[in-house]
């Protein structure tokens, strides 16, 4: 079984960005469970979804504590919430964000995971550039099919035209391929580091 | 067709396919997303014919309810915590009444404390309101279990209440198989109401009942809910027969036959309970489950019968009964009445609170190493520092809200995690 985790702010699009992870696996012929946390929903809340991949029926109905892929949509949680928490050294961690992790504060963090796992992706600029609106979540399932390989960037696409209808599918449909290429670039440039 | 979606569309595209003819509903989360989808099969037509009523409350949506299945309309309505307790009592007139009407209940806690989360506080404060009471413990069964209840409350002339877990179901995306409109069609009649208002041969529906006959009608109901435990069965064997999966009935036992030890619970916690069971079979231990799919009636016969062979037995309940102690706890008691079991009454998930794997396995454990008092009631997680220390502050002259107490120790004005 693959777990994912995404963190985001209420309106940035992390419960439908599990659900689509969770179209994308299953049009792969895969199980998928994706399911949010609630609170008293509210814009720029923090807010966390998940997101079950596996070859056989998943029963289980408890939220990932130890995830095997983190999606961190606001880099502006992590040092609010505990983001990393559960989060284990070969796990891969995807944030969005076109700053250093440094910058973030979060280098100490990056030396725990195993090389290449932890990656950053531009997404709420490609979905600006391509969409005009500063939602991430499409774009970063494109960045997640690079970082893990669980669902190809297909199967994100066709996730990406079932949720969004028309223009707004397509403008996702091209930012998820830039952070697919973006993220394809940056494992390069670590494997030859 | 097999979709990825979320459960509450699986429910409302199950309910469409059962063609009900008046939907009243008021919506309250965690049911919003069925009766929004539901609202918008009628809007666009899908649905049709069909009336969707916008009311003002719980109270009247099943009140509406009532009177259009009282002139024989096939009725569907849906509602969760303190929507069930507004609507509480024309619920207990629907069941009197005897009319076949289908609800859904998004299962979800009740306040005071507010609280939007799962448990099974709702549907346990009306289980003796007269209403057949099916739990689903995955969403395709919530779908399926829809299909059946309409053809059952039919047979019967009784109304029936889905229960599916608040968000832990209704706002999961899963995979759900949901059926053609022909095979529905094959599995489910229309509705031939057994008793109907209609101006041109007028009658009275819900005469007033004195001394002389209220102990006979009440009797009735009870007779009926009884017949029940046959036609419950039938029809998941029909169903099954002609859409080819196992779901509903009225108990269901996993890995139980030769345990020595059964967990009985309801609802979606019984997968997380079968994974925790599988791990413990591996290592060898006769732990078995017993999933109740039918609260009311309560299957007296088949509970006992299906946890006979244990010397244990755990309930692992969403409710409880303030005062008293477990309510499946009390009723699955009685179902063991003058046998040797062992009995532990376990309260776990309340207002949302996640029941882990490693949870219920640090309880199992307990429960296998006799470290648990079968004569008290449990609570699982539960936080004894932070109830002593409020339970310490209330001797004090004026302490103040114990809620809000409570939260401020705990620093839940930040946020966790989660």
């Amino acid at each position: 079984m693959f777990k994912v985790r995404i963190h985001g702010r209420g309106g940035q699009g992390a419960v439908t960005a599990a659900e689509m992870l969770s179209v994308a696996a299953f049009d792969e012929g895969m199980h998928a469970q994706a399911f949010p946390t609630f609170g008293s929903e509210r814009s720029g809340a923090p807010v966390v979804s998940f997101c079950r991949i596996d070859d056989k029926p998943i029963r289980i109905h408890e939220p990932i504590s130890e995830p095997d892929a983190l999606i961190v949509l606001d880099p502006t949680l992590l040092h609010q919430v505990k983001v990393f928490e559960g989060v284990g050294p070969e796990a891969y961690v995807l944030i969005n964000t076109s700053r250093s992790f440094e910058e973030l504060g979060i280098d100490d963090f990056s030396g725990g995971l195993y090389d290449g796992r932890l990656l950053s992706v531009p997404a709420t600029d490609f979905a600006r550039e391509r969409l005009g609106r500063p939602l991430p979540n499409a774009a970063l399932l494109g960045g997640f099919a690079a970082l893990t390989g669980v669902v190809s960037l297909d199967s994100v696409v066709g996730a990406i035209r079932q949720r969004f209808a028309g223009p707004v599918g397509e403008a996702n449909v091209l930012a998820a391929g830039d952070a697919f290429a973006h993220v394809v670039r940056e494992k390069g440039r670590l494997a030859d580091a | 067709m097999l979709k990825q979606i979320e459960g509450s569309q699986g429910v409302a595209q199950a309910v469409e396919l059962c063609r009900p003819e008046v939907i009243s509903a008021y919506p309250i989360s965690p049911q919003t997303h069925i009766v929004e989808a539901l609202s918008d099969f009628v809007r666009t037509g899908d649905l049709s014919p069909c009336e969707y009523l916008m009311v003002e409350s719980e109270f009247g949506a099943m009140s509406a309810c009532i009177g259009a299945s009282a002139v024989g309309a096939r009725t569907y309505t849906a509602t969760s915590s303190q929507g069930l307790l507004f609507m509480a009592e024309a619920l207990y007139n629907a069941s009197g009444l005897g009319l076949p009407i289908v609800m859904t209940l998004a299962n979800r806690a009740i306040g005071a404390p507010i609280n939007i989360w799962n448990d099974h506080s709702d549907s346990m404060s009306q289980r003796d309101s007269g209403w057949i009471q099916l739990f689903a413990d995955s969403n395709q069964e919530a779908a399926d279990l829809h299909i059946q209840a309409f053809m059952l409350a039919e047979r019967l002339s009784l109304p029936v209440m889905v229960c599916m877990d608040g968000f832990v179901l209704t706002h999961a995306v899963e995979q759900i198989e949901v059926p053609d409109q022909e095979t529905v069609d094959a599995f489910l009649p229309p509705f031939e109401p057994r008793q109907m208002l209609d101006p041109g041969d007028p009658m009275t529906i819900g005469a007033m009942v004195g001394p002389e006959a209220f102990a006979e009608v009440k009797y009735l109901m009870h007779a009926k809910q009884i017949q029940a435990l046959d036609e419950i069965p039938q029809i998941a064997a029909d169903f099954e027969a002609i859409f080819g999966r196992a779901s509903g009935g009225l108990v269901r036992p996993y890995r139980a036959d030769d345990a020595e030890t059964i967990v009985v619970a309801l609802g979606s916690v019984l997968g997380t309970i079968e994974e925790v069971i599988d791990t413990m079979r591996d290592e060898g231990v006769r732990i078995g489950a017993l999933g109740v799919k039918c609260f009311r009636p309560w299957p007296i016969n088949e509970v006992r019968e299906a946890l006979a062979g244990a010397s244990r037995v755990i309930v692992l309940e969403k409710a409880f009964a303030v005062g008293a102690g477990g309510i499946v706890g009390q009723n699955t008691r009685l179902a063991l009445a003058g046998l040797p079991t062992t009995v532990y009454n376990v309260v776990a998930g309340l207002g949302g609170r996640p029941v882990t794997r490693k949870s219920l396995r640090g309880l199992f454990d307990d429960v296998l190493a006799n470290r648990l008092d079968s004569q008290q009631l449990h609570f699982l997680d539960l936080n004894k520092e932070l109830v002593e220390r409020e339970l310490a502050r209330s001797t004090s002259g004026r302490p103040g809200p114990h809620t809000e107490n409570m939260l401020r120790e705990l620093g839940t004005v930040g946020s966790g995690s989660h």
